[in-house]
């Protein structure tokens, strides 16, 4: 493992490079929210976003195949699972993208590593200590009127991972706001680990104080785990003085076995909160402030397994939603005719390349700043 | 009452270890320590602070209390380790999809509960808790993950290998490690042959172990990874193999020196380098003394370390007697690591804990799985501890002891959120979840009475915490309320 730790002199760096950026006069906009979906366990994007006309996938997945009826074609080559199918209204809508073939390269194929990678913004062989949302977080402070920065309700802290940021993890708001009456904030701490105490015993004071709003959403959530992390996640947006990030969980897309019949209830879990999560936002009036994203530390093989499944893969599609996305099939299809020693194919589009694009187009902030050097944004949000 | 044969013990132990006197002996050793002195030593020193602890180093002076520490540490564990984990397994057998396989995986899933439990047990029950605390720290400094390893038993040998050399030589230690096969696994030196070199090992040696970041060249690590190439291990028998055939036995360039190099004469010039031992004694400063090292005593102190041929002891006797160590200023300014906050506080209650695999998970949960580091780089600790979701997680833990119900670690259980905890839970199938409800059921805890002989003795309340309470008030006769209040200050969380 080649670590480099160039975040260490990132003060020094950043201050220079403020100089010249665009971004020196631009205020940060943390009233709008990411929403982050993280499909645990690597999701089957060949599955998800079918190429259905090309014979190779066909050839490859002679049992988990989808035909062309059994998709909802965005062209004449893709088409989505139509378990995702309450998802259509967005994509007539315009405000689904779909970014193809995201990874980096040299892929790792270790669950632990890969997401670590996608977590911390990271190359193959580097490791790095913050998520790269807490990164811009301490880069660029959001405000202090925010009930917290970011709002964990599933999972690890993930890209939200660092110290500093006011972060709360949260599954259930009437509990956290039963645990927050232990916080003991006040009185000015004698050296620094004591003042770091004393700031998270403010930050979860002050988050209980904004999550205590007793909102009542019309929407009907779905009776599924995801569905009531949705409605935390709502909870959370609705907060007095909000939050900039939320991070979800949808967990079991590790689908070495038995893909057929596991996939398509993962994808419509997925997709009825993802619509409930819409009609929430809708009713606060904030659909056109808030961007959802999904990701996940790789896709799965190309070519299916003896059961059933699919095995460790490395690119594949993942999701932007909200009322500013531009709408449409982003970034190139996987080749499926040129794979790896595993079986697996080259990424098309660095991930990397979408989270600049939601530094710098969704909360205005500099992504080199964040990502350590500059990655063209995609052009999934307007400039 | 673990309390009382402790100490028994350790007065026993006094005097029968000679450490070897530094050169760099601060001339103040000579002070006696106050009872705030003799807290500070023993939440450096242990995990958590028991009241009959400080009683026995107050009056002390600062020389003799730490010769007792060093002269008591052991190279063994005093607890019997759990029933199976010498019997290796291949991890071709636990790692398939048949069901043999799955049974063969969740039964080491099992194992490493019991692995965690069982240290934590060491941990509280041992006579030696400095003892525990250093291997602590070179799990963290030597770091290898169950995650990579997949089996226990290879990372009970690491941990039982790392003991033995806690307070001895870091030399033999370090060559033990290199050739440790959970080691081999973790950072591919399995995978390290002649015209194929795997740099993993080789890097971190440098990086990590010894000299520290940026004190080699890219050239240093390829060279070195070449002198380690054929260090393998066996796979049906899990012990460390040298594979002639797979050793590159050709002239290398390490640090300046060319040779026919192999791997000892690699980690003989590691040693040899005076950074290696700055970078062992900075990194133990931050563990025992301070956030900050003062880089000229961290000089003078790993010269002393290097002359003796790397005595751990050596090193620890001068920073445990040095000005700063002492110094009131550097009070409480080390957070508590979860592995501390939850042995101490079982141990300042007096529980009686039958089983500690649900402590294990706690544990675990509030970012500290044992056995198993999020990276090489290990845990970062200190104010990475806390986090508003852990100091919650850490403060309903200490108010279920206070109350002497559900210990915090029910709630935890019943917590529907995927983390480090329940996927060790899930692993270990329905008979690891029946083990906890049942070890949950055992513990014992008569927080009533804990209370009340607190109150009755308040110099003793006061040894819970090392500063003063920044909330909580500290009066001379403390109701339940102010107890309760106390365990929930910040300054709880701190040593």
């Amino acid at each position: 493992m080649n670590r480099r730790r160039f975040f260490k002199g990132l003060g020094a760096t950043a201050a220079g490079a403020l100089l010249q950026s665009p971004w020196a006069r631009a205020d940060a906009d943390f009233a709008r929210v990411l929403v982050l979906v993280e499909l645990q366990g690597g999701n089957d994007g060949l599955n998800t976003v079918v190429p259905y006309a090309d014979p190779l996938y066909r050839r490859l997945r002679p049992t988990l195949v989808l035909s062309r009826e059994q998709v909802l074609p965005l062209d004449e080559r893709a088409g989505l699972h139509r378990a995702l199918e309450p998802l259509w209204p967005l994509w007539t809508a315009g405000e689904l993208a779909i970014i193809q073939g995201l990874g980096y390269p040299d892929p790792n194929l270790s669950h632990f590593r890969s997401i670590e990678i996608w977590n911390t913004a990271s190359a193959s062989d580097e490791t790095l200590d913050d998520g790269w949302v807490g990164r811009a977080f301490r880069a660029v402070p959001p405000p202090a009127t925010l009930a917290a920065h970011g709002v964990v309700v599933g999972g690890e802290d993930g890209p939200l991972e660092a110290v500093g940021p006011r972060v709360i993890r949260l599954s259930d708001t009437a509990r956290f706001l039963r645990q927050s009456r232990l916080a003991a904030p006040g009185g000015p701490g004698s050296n620094a680990a004591l003042r770091h105490i004393l700031s998270v015993e403010a930050a979860i004071d002050e988050a209980a104080r904004g999550l205590d709003t007793g909102i009542r959403f019309s929407t009907a959530f779905p009776a599924t785990p995801f569905g009531r992390a949705v409605h935390t996640a709502c909870e959370a947006i609705a907060s007095h003085g909000g939050v900039a990030a939320v991070k979800l969980s949808l967990g079991g897309f590790d689908t070495h076995v038995g893909q057929a019949a596991r996939h398509p209830r993962l994808l419509a879990e997925l997709a009825g909160g993802l619509v409930a999560l819409r009609a929430a936002i809708m009713e606060l009036g904030r659909w056109d402030r808030t961007l959802v994203m999904t990701y996940s530390e790789f896709g799965r093989r190309p070519r299916e397994n003896l059961g059933g499944g699919t095995d460790h893969g490395t690119a594949a599609c993942h999701f932007l939603a909200g009322g500013r996305v531009r709408g449409g099939l982003h970034g190139a299809a996987l080749r499926l005719d040129r794979l790896d020693g595993a079986g697996n194919p080259e990424q098309t589009t660095d991930y990397r390349r979408l989270y600049a694009a939601v530094l710098e187009r969704w909360w205005r902030i500099d992504g080199a700043q964040v990502l350590g050097r500059p990655w063209m944004a995609l052009p999934v949000l307007p400039a | 009452m673990v309390c009382v044969t402790v100490l028994t013990l350790l007065t026993a132990c006094a005097g029968r270890g000679r450490v070897p006197v530094a050169a760099s002996d601060p001339p103040s050793s000579g002070n006696v320590l106050s009872r705030e002195d003799a807290r500070h030593l023993a939440s450096r020193t242990g995990f958590g602070v028991v009241p009959a602890a400080v009683a026995h180093w107050t009056g002390r002076t600062r020389r003799a209390a730490v010769d007792e520490l060093l002269a008591g540490l052991r190279d063994t564990a005093v607890t019997p380790p759990p029933a199976g984990i010498d019997r290796y397994v291949p991890s071709a057998r636990t790692g398939g999809r048949d069901d043999d396989a799955r049974e063969a995986g969740r039964e080491q899933a099992q194992l490493s509960i019991a692995l965690r439990a069982w240290w934590l047990r060491e941990m509280r029950e041992t006579p030696s808790p400095l003892t525990e605390r250093l291997t602590l720290f070179w799990h963290n400094h030597f770091v290898s993950s169950q995650e990579k390893v997949r089996s226990a038993t290879l990372m009970y040998r690491q941990n039982v290998l790392l003991r033995r050399h806690a307070g001895g030589s870091f030399a033999r230690m370090l060559r033990a490690v290199a050739r440790d096969p959970a080691m081999v696994v973790y950072l591919d030196s399995a995978r390290n042959r002649k015209g194929a070199p795997n740099e993993n090992f080789a890097r971190e040696l440098m990086e990590l172990f010894t000299l520290g970041e940026g004190r080699y060249t890219e050239s240093d690590v390829k060279e070195a990874a070449r002198a380690f190439t054929g260090w393998g291990f066996d796979r049906e028998s899990g012990v460390f193999r040298f594979r002639p055939a797979q050793h590159d036995g050709g002239v290398k360039t390490v640090l300046g020196y060319t040779a026919r190099l192999d791997g000892d004469a690699v980690i003989d010039r590691l040693l040899a380098d005076p950074r290696t031992a700055e970078h062992i004694v900075r990194k133990l400063w931050r563990e025992f003394v301070s956030p900050d090292p003062d880089s000229d005593r961290v000089t003078a102190v790993a010269a002393d370390f290097h002359r003796s041929g790397h005595d751990v002891k050596v090193a620890l006797r001068a920073l445990l007697l040095s000005d700063e160590f002492w110094a009131p200023a550097q009070r409480g300014v080390l957070v508590k690591s979860p592995t501390d906050l939850v042995v101490g506080s079982l141990a300042a209650f007096d529980a009686e804990v039958p089983d500690y695999a649900p402590f294990a998970l706690l544990v675990a949960r509030l970012g500290q799985n044992l056995f198993a580091p999020p990276n090489v780089k290990g845990w970062p600790g200190g104010e990475v501890w806390i986090d508003a979701t852990t100091l919650l997680q850490r403060k309903q833990y200490l108010d279920g002891l206070f109350r002497g119900q559900d210990l915090g670690v029910g709630a935890m259980m019943r917590a529907a959120a995927e983390d480090r905890a329940q996927k060790l839970l899930k692993r270990g199938g329905p008979q690891a979840a029946a083990r906890l409800t049942r070890a949950l059921a055992g513990v014992r805890l008569d927080a009533d009475a804990w209370i009340d002989r607190l109150r009755a003795r308040p110099e003793e309340w006061r040894d819970l915490v090392v500063l003063d309470p920044v909330v909580a008030a500290m009066p001379a006769a403390p109701s339940v309320a102010d107890l309760r209040a106390l365990f929930q200050d910040p300054v709880y969380q701190l040593r």
